[in-house]
């Protein structure tokens, strides 16, 4: 194990571009352990930038990042690998493999048990998020949006990881289902000791789910706290962000 | 000292990561205590996914019980919430932490279903089941491919009573990417084999003092039969592919269903196009391959044979009548048009994922070329039957 440290993300100056674009410029942020923490920002402002150089997806211009005490870096892919999971805004199954076996492919690769038991725990994981033994049989071309959610979940909890990164999880859910993912999301967090990071625009996860909010703006966090606080904030975005009709009306 | 530890310790971590936490987490252990009333579990160490391989054999090896006691796991996980749920059977559950209540009642309100077995099957009745399903596809495929036919001659007289829905900036586009990009590999490979079937002329003529034959022999197979067959076989492989990649994958990204909702046909906006510009590419790159290969030919001739070019030009126009000619360019539409239906209907057979893609290529090259050289039989029975 890793010494217990405070943070279990720990993102240092962090700089990302394209070009002569600055999307993230200087930023620092932790996400502490066992916490949940949504991210908001414009579209396009650079959240999608962020949480992709946080899951290694996108190189650095400087700074650092810390997952779990491991650096971002070539050695620590693995690692990090097995005790993080992330979910992708379009699910990112692997179209070829059943949803069964895009659940058993990482758990084959990581864990041991024979292949009988991870079959088993693999459709248990399946439904808890919801989907039955029939659905694990379908390809991924076969399943409704709300399905490969649902999947692509189960298969970022795959490994049971010790940090979930998130990107719009509840988008192109219904609100029930949104509320069964945020119930389980908590039930996780709770038992497993379980750190959330995620991007979401879904002011009622917002509200009910997250323990501190950060919100992006220009490629820096702009503001960082317990919701209710990160509303008082006074910066134009924000205001537009939580006084609009929209945002009242869930928040009311 | 600590550091050596320390980069050895990371080293170790990077290539045996399970191993060393293993060493570091307890190993999960079930106790047996007899007890009045039945067999009592109790459960203790790390309930977690790195310990698969333990928590397995204490499932398969644990006897039913009257009670499960959790109080001394350390560490859960939903791979041990699994365990757990399976060693319960009709067991009390006790010990239940405060932390870990919810994830075992979540798991323990699964339905649980078991994975479905696989069924014996019969190798013989399998082999008749695909023999027959390769039959009802290969019908299906003549069926596609007449209704793909009839689909693009619509979009033609469609177009031809309505010029404007001759998309030429598209067409000529494709005709640059499969016709005029295409030239110079297309003229190296005819050139190597009209060099090549000439030198192979050359030194069996030879036996039988036959060698001015070798000019009628390059000559009438390149300009009938050869020229057309490995333009076509080229045109397949690399512009028959790739339309069969593009419209698949616009297939895959609902691009011709938005196509389709604006009220547009995507026979007419994408797959006349390109089906007019191979018609147009295939002739003028067999012409082309033509005139290489008897270059090649040529060559051969010369430095092979000692054929000075002048001779080996004269003994072309003698051999060359204008029916070979005329058979060859004939042939060369009718193989631009199965080439394009075969893509146009392979590309829009593509479904979801990824591997459909690769199959309706691959089979977009392998039944286009297969039905190419089936055309090419037929023209030589109709040929025949002409007198050319």
């Amino acid at each position: 194990m890793t010494p217990l440290d405070e943070s279990a993300i720990r993102i240092e100056t962090l700089t990302v571009g394209f070009g002569a674009k600055i999307v993230i410029d200087d930023l620092s942020l932790d996400v502490r352990r066992n916490e949940i923490l949504g991210l908001i920002g414009a579209s396009g402002g650079g959240k999608s930038v962020l949480l992709r150089a946080v899951l290694g997806l996108l190189p650095a211009r400087a700074g650092r990042i810390e997952i779990l005490g491991h650096v971002r870096g070539p050695g620590s892919a693995r690692e990090i690998g097995r005790r993080c999971g992330a979910l992708f805004q379009q699910g990112a199954l692997f179209s070829s493999l059943t949803v069964l076996e895009n659940l058993e492919f990482p758990m084959r690769e990581y864990l041991g048990g024979s292949d009988a038991f991870r079959r088993e725990v693999a459709i248990a994981k399946l439904e808890m998020v919801g989907l039955s033994a029939e659905d694990a049989r379908k390809f991924p071309a076969e399943l409704s949006g709300g399905m490969v959610k649902r999947a692509a979940l189960a298969r970022a909890l795959a490994l049971d990881p010790e940090v979930l990164l998130l990107d719009e999880p509840t988008s192109g859910l219904d609100p029930i289902a949104a509320g069964d993912f945020d119930d389980l999301i908590r039930t996780l967090r709770r038992t497993l000791g379980l750190t959330v990071f995620m991007v979401t625009h879904d002011l009622d996860s917002l509200n009910s789910l997250c323990d501190r909010v950060a919100a992006l703006y220009g490629g820096k966090i702009v503001a960082i706290g317990p919701l209710a606080e990160v509303r008082g904030v006074d910066h134009p975005w924000i205001r537009a962000y939580f006084r609009g009709a929209r945002g009242r009306a869930a928040l009311a | 000292m600590r550091q050596v530890v320390g980069a050895a310790l990371r080293i170790c971590y990077r290539d045996c990561g399970p191993i060393r936490r293993r060493a570091l987490t307890s190993e999960p252990t079930l106790a047996r205590i007899a007890a009045d009333g039945g067999l009592r579990l109790k459960a203790s160490g790390a309930w977690i996914a790195d310990h698969a391989d333990a928590l397995e054999a204490l499932i398969v090896a644990a006897p039913a019980s009257v009670a499960l006691d959790v109080a001394g796991v350390e560490r859960l996980d939903t791979f041990g919430a699994y365990a757990i749920a399976r060693l319960k059977g009709q067991a009390e559950l006790t010990g239940v932490s405060e932390r870990q209540r919810g994830l075992l009642e979540a798991v323990a309100r699964l339905p649980h279903a078991a994975p479905a077995g696989v069924k014996p099957r019969n190798r013989l009745a399998d082999a008749l089941e695909s023999l027959g399903r390769a039959l009802s596809a290969a019908g299906a495929d003549a069926v596609d491919f007449a209704a793909m036919l009839g689909r693009v001659s619509l979009a033609f007289l469609h177009a031809l009573r309505h010029p404007q829905a001759f998309r030429l900036r598209s067409i000529v586009h494709h005709l640059d990417r499969v016709g005029v990009q295409a030239v110079p590999i297309m003229a190296m490979m005819t050139f190597l084999v009209g060099a090549i079937i000439a030198q192979q002329g050359f030194f069996h003529f030879r036996k039988f003092g036959a060698e001015d034959y070798v000019v009628d022999l390059v000559a009438v197979l390149i300009l009938r039969e050869i020229g057309v067959l490995l333009v076509t076989i080229m045109a397949a492989g690399r512009s028959g592919s790739a339309y069969t990649a593009e419209i698949g994958s616009m297939k895959m990204r609902e691009e011709i269903d938005a196509l389709s909702t604006m009220g547009f046909d995507p026979a007419e906006f994408l797959i006349l196009p390109r089906v007019l510009a191979l018609v147009v590419a295939v002739p003028a790159l067999t012409f082309i391959g033509a005139v290489s290969a008897l270059a090649g030919g040529g060559v051969v001739a010369w430095l092979y044979a000692g054929m000075s070019p002048p001779i080996y030009i004269e003994r072309l126009s003698e051999a060359v009548s204008m029916t070979s000619f005329e058979v060859g360019m004939i042939k060369a539409p009718f193989m631009a048009l199965v080439v394009g239906i075969v893509a146009a209907v392979e590309g829009l057979k593509v479904e979801g994922s990824t591997e459909s893609l690769g199959a309706r290529t691959t089979s977009s090259v392998v039944k286009s070329i297969f039905l190419a050289i089936v055309l090419d039989g037929v023209f030589a029975i109709f040929f025949a039957a002409v007198g050319m």
